[in-house]
């Protein structure tokens, strides 16, 4: 299971190889703590897709707890 | 912090010191809050404060002999608020609102002699705290040394019958004689002499008992009340007795001291200060029927003469200090235990990374409190500790690298010259907003001074001091004095008011004037053209020209010299207010310090005159029509409309400063800037409302460009086939950044861009 999960219906494709996206676990990291994210992400080469309100919304607001922490 | 700095900091704020009524008060009743309750008229909820403190409201409200007037701050004004009346107006307007709450039984016995309003008193409070009281007194003789004030028998009645609802065992009867007395106090009982009952007096055998703790002549014999030395009558001295009788028999009856922290009983001094400034004098309302005392109508008029003093002189100046709900002494706790948690949420971060660190509330402080140097030096030690957050000043910080590093950072002697005497410094954000400025005013230095004026661009380090990052700042202003000294130690002339500042308290070393000064003296002011020059500007002094005077007579005088009638603004001069830029509240804040900008701005309805470029461009981007000094001095390189010029965007600062370090290299010492990176060549456009998004969200144009960069280099980016657009990211240092985008024509088109701090796993660092 991951910490934080986020799989939107989405047009993107990996521009890359042109594979769908679909769920994979990843890890991040901020300010030495590390945990994981389900995303969406290229099949074949693993890149992965952070949408606007994932970044400005949930992330962002982790990203200020760990700062206060 | 510790626990020491913290006591002396509270000490400092006298916010919570006790208006002058409430001190001079020997019960302390909480006038200011009673009269509060009282002017909207709200007689029940008055009573209920007044039943906090004060035995007996019915009785003693009525008759108090008020020596609260003849402290209350009004004097100073006009006359006392009248507080006796009210609480006479009160009692006459309101039911008995609580019931006396009684603690659980204690261990003690307590007998009283007596009811004058000192015996009354010390029965009720024993009796609350728990102990077995009792109370006697001679037929007929309640309320004793009352008679004849205006209380009405039901008042005494009352009395009678709330003592026996808590138990008090309250009966007429003779006041016993020596012995008597002798083999209570053996038995261990707390005994009260109530000096109003003359068979009592007859008891203290004229002696009179000690002023701190009413004990008579042996332990547990206490004696109170009775006509004072010089034969007046004063129920409240009477109630203050009891009250403190009251106090040192609990305290016998416990076995503990007797003296011990008891400082705060009585009548005290206070250390407040109010600002009676401004207010408007306003006589004593005089009762209709003098008989009668004052109605309920004229009560509530009389109320709302009271002040409700207070201190708050700096809350009331400061947009950031009112924010956060409380006062420094509240403020001063909260980050202490902000500093104290080891684990857990660090509540006030972002309190302490907001403060303008301007100063104002030192110099309005009757008592210099200092938030300024509390929140520094906080922040220094929450980078010290590693417990700064990345995202409150990150972005400042990076822009003073930029600033100091190869696109703006610059030195020069004067074309041809070998040393200089002096070189312009006009900052980062004179040459960010305003650059033309920058160019005109080294060419009339060059021609208005004898020596030779040679040019450096840089930064002071003010945004490394203001984020706390003591080492970060140390090695700026190495780096400066490193770019200074092959020029022959020249004294450097700013332009920007924090450079001078920042100079001259952390570098005494480098010889520093500031160009309003040279240019006061040389008067060799330039004559703007008639007609170009508005007749009157209400001058805002930055706030690090808080400590120097010069400098703001000097813009002042220039100003004057243009034809400006120079109007003041509330706060100014020494006591100026902060833009809101000032110790990178903008930065951790942005939303506060708008606030602060806006609120600065509608201090008057006219043009403002600005001689920062900061302060010029924080104004502007509130829409606030405002002038630069130099707008005045050098009409000619001010554009069309000045003072409605909009404000400077953070992408174009940095592209002003770069594009003048490479004109002013070329024009000047014939010499190329060169030094072109890679991601300056990616060509992007953008409609207006995503580049305002992109101020927003503090996303630089070059920010864009190394995105696009590393896509169409390494290929890696996701498409929308149906619209063929392009999203990738990209994380430079610290922030990752994402861009949607399309190539066009000579270019790309970028559609939108956010960011985020998280790494992802395989992101380079
Ligand atoms: S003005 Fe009001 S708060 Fe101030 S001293 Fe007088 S009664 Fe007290
Ligand atoms: S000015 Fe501010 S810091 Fe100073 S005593 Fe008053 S409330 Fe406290
Ligand atoms: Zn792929």
């Amino acid at each position: 299971m991951s910490d934080l999960s986020f799989l939107p219906e989405t047009n993107w494709r990996c521009g890359k190889c042109g594979e769908k996206l679909t769920p994979r676990i990843t890890n991040v990291e901020y300010l030495g703590n590390t945990f994981t994210m389900e995303l969406l992400a290229c099949e074949k080469c693993g890149l992965v897709l952070i949408p606007e309100d994932l970044a400005r919304g949930r992330m962002f607001e982790v990203e200020q707890l760990l700062e206060d922490k | 912090m510790d626990q020491q700095s913290l006591r002396e900091l509270e000490y400092r704020c006298i916010q919570e010191q006790p208006p002058w009524c409430s001190a001079a008060c020997p019960l302390h009743v909480d006038v200011r809050a009673f009269t509060a309750q009282a002017a909207a008229g709200k007689w029940d909820a008055a009573r209920k404060i007044l039943e906090r403190t004060m035995p007996f409201p019915g009785i003693l409200g009525r008759i108090c002999d008020h020596p609260c007037e003849n402290v209350c701050k009004r004097l100073e004004v006009d006359e006392a608020v009248a507080v006796g009346a009210l609480e006479r107006c009160c009692i006459e307007n309101s039911t008995p609102q609580s019931r006396p709450l009684v603690l659980p039984g204690k261990k003690g016995e307590a007998a009283v002699f007596g009811a004058g309003l000192a015996g009354l008193t010390v029965a009720l409070d024993l009796a609350r705290k728990g102990f077995r009281v009792s109370l006697r007194y001679p037929g007929e003789t309640f309320g004793a040394g009352l008679t004849g004030l205006a209380v009405p028998k039901e008042e005494f009645d009352q009395a009678a019958a709330l003592l026996k609802r808590i138990k008090v065992d309250l009966r007429e009867a003779e006041i016993p004689d020596q012995a008597a007395l002798d083999r209570l106090l053996e038995n261990g009982l707390a005994v009260f002499l109530d000096l109003d009952e003359p068979a009592a007096r007859v008891l203290a055998e004229g002696e009179t008992p000690d002023a701190a703790t009413l004990v008579l002549r042996r332990s547990g014999l206490f004696a109170g009340g009775g006509p004072d030395p010089e034969g007046g009558y004063s129920p409240i001295r009477q109630a203050a007795d009891g009250r403190r009788a009251s106090g040192g028999m609990d305290r016998f009856l416990q076995k503990v001291s007797l003296t011990a922290q008891r400082e705060t009983e009585g009548p005290q001094e206070t250390r407040l200060y109010t600002n009676i400034e401004g207010v408007a004098p306003a006589p004593r309302i005089i009762p209709a029927d003098p008989g009668a005392g004052l109605s309920g109508e004229e009560g509530r008029a009389e109320a709302g003469r009271c002040l409700r003093c207070e201190c708050m002189e700096c809350v009331k100046a400061c947009v950031y200090l009112e924010n956060y709900k409380g006062y420094p002494k509240l403020y001063a706790r909260q980050i202490y235990n902000n500093e104290s948690i080891v684990k857990g949420h660090h509540k006030s971060n972002k309190m302490i990374d907001s403060c303008a660190l301007c100063g104002q509330c030192e110099v309005v402080c009757p008592n210099d409190f200092s938030m300024a140097n509390l929140c520094l030096s906080v922040r220094e030690s929450m980078v010290r500790r590693g417990k700064m957050p990345p995202s409150a000043h990150d972005f400042a910080l990076e822009d003073l690298r930029f600033n100091m590093g190869p696109h703006f950072a610059l030195a020069q002697n004067a074309p041809g010259a070998e040393q200089c005497a002096y070189a312009f410094f006009p900052g980062c954000q004179l040459a960010g907003s305003a650059p033309n400025h920058v160019e005109r005013v080294y060419d009339w230095l060059r021609e208005a001074m004898d020596d030779s004026v040679g040019l450096i661009l840089g930064c002071c380090g003010a945004p490394a001091l203001w984020a706390g990052e003591r080492e970060l700042f140390g090695r700026t202003l190495d780096a400066l004095r490193e770019m200074i000294r092959p020029l022959g130690a020249p004294t450097l002339v700013t332009a920007c008011s924090t450079c001078y500042d920042t100079l001259r308290r952390h570098a005494p070393d480098v010889n520093t004037t500031s160009l309003w000064e040279i240019m006061d003296r040389t008067g060799a002011t330039p004559s703007p053209a008639p007609g170009r020059v508005p007749a009157a500007l209400a001058v805002h002094d930055p706030c690090t020209t808080r400590e120097h005077p010069k400098l703001r007579a000097a813009a002042r005088s220039l100003a004057g010299k243009c034809g400006v009638e120079v109007q003041e603004l509330p706060y100014n001069n020494e006591l100026t207010s902060c833009c809101g830029y000032g110790g990178l509240m903008s930065c951790a804040n942005p939303g506060l310090a708008r606030e602060v900008a806006e609120r600065r701005a509608q201090q008057h309805s006219g043009d403002y005159l600005a001689y920062c470029a900061m302060c010029r461009d924080v104004f502007a981007s509130t829409g606030k029509r405002v002038w630069h000094l130099l707008d005045l001095l050098f009409p000619e390189a001010a554009g069309e409309n000045p003072a409605a010029r909009s404000s400077t965007g953070f992408s174009e600062r940095r592209e002003n400063r770069s594009r003048l370090r490479r004109n002013m290299l070329k024009a000047l010492w014939g010499e190329e800037a060169g030094l072109m990176e890679p991601h300056e060549a990616v060509n992007i456009a953008m409609d207006a409302d995503v580049a305002s998004r992109m101020e927003d969200r503090r996303i630089l144009k070059e920010d864009l460009q190394r995105v696009i960069l590393h896509a169409q280099e390494t290929g890696l980016r996701l498409q929308d086939p149906t619209s063929g657009r392009y999203l990738a990211y990209h994380r430079p240092v610290r922030v990752t950044y994402w861009v949607e985008y399309a190539p066009e024509e000579d270019g790309y088109r970028v559609f939108n861009a956010y960011s985020h701090r998280m790494a992802l796993e395989g992101d380079r660092q």
